[in-house]
């Protein structure tokens, strides 16, 4: 009874607000919006109409309701109403807060006419908003919908807009609609042919291709010229976004072979568990990740930086492990390496599937790692740019660790001439040991950044194991500037196949051509020479 | 020696190799067959089909021990001779399913009916004949392998580097055969097999024959590697193992060994893989996949490289104890169990069970010696 008496006097407070803010603001705002109050298509049209000529502010929220379902009228108090998210309702005219809803509210409904109107009203009333960025995006929108309509709208804000690139897409609003309509001069379209060029990019392609085959023969001629030039900028820009994809598989191989060139390619150890010492890197930074979700979410943009330590830590101890374990007792013996190794990445991969479960685990980017940004007709994702830098400065770290450290040196003494190295004092065992570790902990590196990109699961490590291989044998064994070649090279070249042999035909090829590049060169492409070739 | 090329074929374990497999493929099938299915001795046919998937992996396990064991060639591609050769044997299979196909086409495969293809390509030609399918099982892997061999060896690849290679190789062909477009059913593979030379290849008589088959299949290879590595060819074989420089200073043309038992290995696997696919009644890409080529190895590495009977000994042990983890609650250890077996055996039992045991009795023999060779003690250098 008493939330009863409540409901009712505040009915009776909204009504007489409401009336008040009538009286107070009446104008051609109000007088549009009561026709979305007759419940009648034909009155909604006209004040959507009515309401985008008006160019009151409170349009824009008015028209993005009532696309959403979420404007409510009351025929009976010639109110409209907009319900925000958590269903409040605000009054459109007044922007008063409505707290009971009125008894015969009901939905201000559409059909499919309408529904088109209103994106035209919207993207012409976007045109001009506030922030520059939407204003783009109308007018591209506009270039899309290449609505006729939207021509006048299109002058008058290019009239007011002062953003140079808001300005550049709107003129090409402007001349896709002047050259899609039938009333334009021939003058005229040719203008807007010479801006639809200059734009260069595939709905511009579209846009003159698509152009009707009776046109006058001038029209004809510059449409034909402007699909050419267009269709070569494409090219050229689709060549080198292959170039930018390539790098990026590029820097993604690099990242899984470097530690490869240094446990293969410097110590001769064939080790098949290379690609679970990768693995090992990925789920650390799944770890570290979940510990900062649960105890300290603050620091999540920083998990990577945290990672890429503990990775180096995780994988290099278990590599000393496996050197001081296994592989000291095969030294000499790689086939028999080569199984043991195996054997080990099969453990390894089935205890990760029983500690974390077979499935993947999800591993976040964070918010420097996101998003992506455009470079003339190239888009960059800033993931892969950031794994690109990161790949080459690991490459470059490791260069310089083994030229410029104590450990550097004693490592290519001993793998150059290990009893000589040994009589001079340096702990060849010791030096092993380390050497393997350096070289797995450099593959948990590389799993902190493949878990940016690639799915973390047991399986990781098995999809690079014989990619990266690859990239050394081709690169040639012992010489990391052979490493980063091989790995660039491999990287582009496999991009630039695809287009043409499709995903897995051009892997396939790739693995052809290395085979026989191995015939030409057996030692790869920056082969040793000298005596340590045949020791 | 020479005078008596059976002795020298047949030494002592081989003989017991060879009556052992003789007995196997006369006992399980009677047992099978003949035994009511009450009595305890009754073998089921599961198992039958069971051992005869043994017998063609035990084959495999033979020619990559013809190569690995006398040769020094590690192939960690052999699954994909295998698995060519099976595809073979599978797409005769499809073709003799004829009009009992889902889609009842005459000619083409259900695959490709449903992939709407008009007409079969021309590499499915010929193969609704036995004796071209059946020259294909050893053409396929044997062509595919003496191109690769001939690339390989002629610039000299060797050891790790041929090991990687083959992979490769293997790991390409994965690639391919899940392609839809490669004609080869994609992804499913062959299947849903009706019958071999016009028997059912469900009924339990066919299985049955397929075991023996098998086993005489087994017999044969063993006998071609036993007669290879015992002539003056396997000498050379041994030795390019052992110095590969030193053969070919010596003047041997180290690639044409290489090649040929390389090419001969190949085949073998084909055959074996032909076998396996009725018998198991599928054959798909991932038989192409490295993990596969390389377990096979292992099963040569348990039982003892360079030893041929160990080859088929370690297929089975290896594989039954796989069949007894993956069925039952110990399935998720499995994988700890092989990946521990190619740690121990490379650690502690380098030249495998039979390796060792021939070690181990060739030292007690030493040692009766031992009295006799002290009175002429350098007669035998």
């Amino acid at each position: 009874m008493h939330g009863y008496r409540d409901r009712a006097l505040a009915l009776v407070v909204a009504i007489g607000l409401l009336f008040f803010g009538a009286a107070a603001n009446a104008g051609p705002y109000e007088d549009a919006l009561a026709g979305l109050t007759t419940d009648s298509f034909s009155d909604t049209a006209n004040a959507i109409n009515a309401l985008t000529a008006t160019g009151d502010p409170r349009t824009g929220p008015v028209l993005d309701a009532l696309k959403n379902q979420r404007l409510l009228f009351s025929a009976g108090t010639k109110r409209v109403f907009i319900k925000d998210k958590s269903d409040a309702l605000t009054d459109a005219a007044t922007g008063q807060p409505v707290a009971p809803p009125p008894a015969d509210a009901g939905n201000v409904r559409l059909n499919n006419r309408l529904r088109g109107m209103l994106d035209a009203a919207l993207g012409s009333l976007t045109l001009v908003a506030k922030e520059p960025g939407r204003r783009f995006d109308a007018a591209q929108a506009v270039f899309k919908s290449r609505d006729a309509g939207a021509l006048t709208n299109i002058n008058k804000a290019l009239e007011k807009e002062t953003d140079a690139r808001v300005r550049k897409a709107l003129t090409e609003a402007r001349a896709a609609i002047i050259l899609t309509s039938a009333e334009a001069s021939p003058d005229d379209r040719i203008a807007a042919i010479a801006v639809i060029r200059d734009r260069g990019d595939q709905d511009a392609l579209g846009l003159i291709d698509g152009l009707p085959a009776d046109l006058p023969q001038a029209v004809r001629q510059a449409a034909v010229s402007a699909s050419t030039k267009i269709q070569g900028n494409l090219a050229f820009w689709s060549a080198l976004q292959n170039a930018w994809y390539g790098l990026s598989l590029g820097s993604v191989l690099l990242l899984a072979a470097i530690g490869l060139a240094i446990t293969f390619g410097v110590m001769g150890v064939i080790n098949m568990a290379h690609g679970e010492m990768v693995m090992l890197g990925a789920y650390t930074t799944f770890v570290v990740q979940e510990y900062i979700r649960s105890y300290n979410p603050a620091l999540f943009d920083y998990s990577l930086v945290i990672a890429v330590p503990l990775a180096f830590a995780v994988a290099g101890a278990v590599g000393v492990a496996i050197e001081r374990g296994i592989i000291r007792f095969l030294y000499g013996r790689p086939l028999e390496t080569l199984l043991a190794t195996w054997g080990l990445s099969l453990i390894l991969q089935q205890l990760v599937r029983t500690v974390f479960g077979p499935t993947n685990k999800e591993v976040g980017n964070p918010s420097w790692m996101s998003g992506a940004f455009e470079l003339g007709g190239l888009t960059i994702t800033y993931n892969r740019l950031w794994i690109i830098c990161f790949a080459l400065a690991v490459f470059v770290a490791l260069l310089a660790m083994l030229r410029l450290t104590r450990l550097g040196l004693e490592m290519r003494a001993v793998t150059q001439n290990r009893s000589m190295a040994a009589a001079m004092g340096i702990r060849t065992a010791r030096i092993d040991a380390l050497t393997f570790g350096l070289g797995s902990g450099i593959a948990g590196i590389a799993g902190v950044a493949l878990s940016q990109i690639d799915n973390v699961s047991p399986n990781l490590g098995q999809g690079y194991i014989i990619d990266s291989f690859m990239v050394v044998v081709f690169g040639g064994v012992g010489n990391l500037w052979g490493t980063l070649v091989g790995a660039f090279t491999l990287g582009i070249a496999n991009k630039f196949l695809e287009p043409y042999a499709g995903a897995v035909l051009g892997k396939i090829a790739i693995l052809v051509l290395i085979i026989l590049f191995i015939q030409k060169r057996p030692r790869g492409m920056f082969a040793l020479k000298g005596r340590a070739v045949e020791a | 020696m020479g005078a008596f090329p059976l002795t020298r074929l047949l030494d002592r374990s081989s003989a017991v190799f060879m009556i052992l497999l003789a007995a196997f493929a006369v006992v399980i099938p009677t047992l099978n067959l003949l035994a009511p299915a009450s009595s305890g001795l009754h073998v089921s046919t599961y198992l039958v089909a069971l051992f005869g998937k043994y017998i063609c992996y035990a084959m495999l396990a033979l020619s990559i021990d013809l190569i690995w064991g006398y040769a020094g060639i590690l192939s960690l591609g052999h699954g994909a001779f295998f698995a060519l050769g099976g595809y073979a044997m599978g797409m005769y299979l499809m073709r003799q399913i004829g009009t009992r196909g889902v889609y009842a086409n005459p000619i083409l495969p259900d695959f490709m009916v449903f992939l709407n293809w008009q007409e079969l390509p021309v590499y499915w030609y010929g193969f609704n004949h036995f004796a071209y399918a059946a020259l294909m099982i050893f053409l396929a892997p044997g062509l595919l392998a003496f191109v690769f061999g001939w690339f390989a060896f002629r610039s000299r690849v060797t050891g790790v580097y041929l090991s990687i290679i083959t992979q490769a190789m293997t790991y390409a062909l994965m690639l391919g055969f899940f392609r839809n477009n490669f004609g080869f059913g994609g992804n499913n593979g062959l299947t849903d097999f009706k019958d071999i030379l016009g028997f059912n290849v469900q009924a339990e008589t066919t299985r049955n024959a397929l075991l023996v088959v098998s086993c005489v299949a087994l017999a044969i290879c063993f006998l071609i590697c036993r007669a290879v590595v015992t002539s003056k060819f396997g000498k050379v074989l041994v030795a390019i193992r052992d110095a590969e420089t030193r053969t070919r200073f010596l003047g041997y043309r180290v690639e044409a060994y290489k090649l040929f038992v390389f090419t001969l290995s190949a085949c073998m696997a084909g055959v074996a893989g032909a076998l396996y696919v009725p018998q198991v009644g599928i054959i798909n890409p991932s038989e192409f996949a490295p993990g596969n080529s390389i377990e096979a190895v292992i099963w040569v590495a348990v039982g003892g490289r360079g030893t041929l009977t160990g080859a088929v000994l370690g297929a089975f042990v290896v594989n039954y104890a796989k069949t007894f983890f993956t069925t039952g609650w110990l399935a998720p250890y499995w994988l700890f169990v092989l990946g521990g077996l190619f740690i121990a055996v490379t650690l502690l039992l380098p030249r495998g069970i039979v390796g060792t045991y021939e070690w181990w009795r060739a030292r007690r023999a030493e040692r009766q010696v031992v009295p006799i060779a002290a009175q002429a003690p350098h007669a035998a250098e």
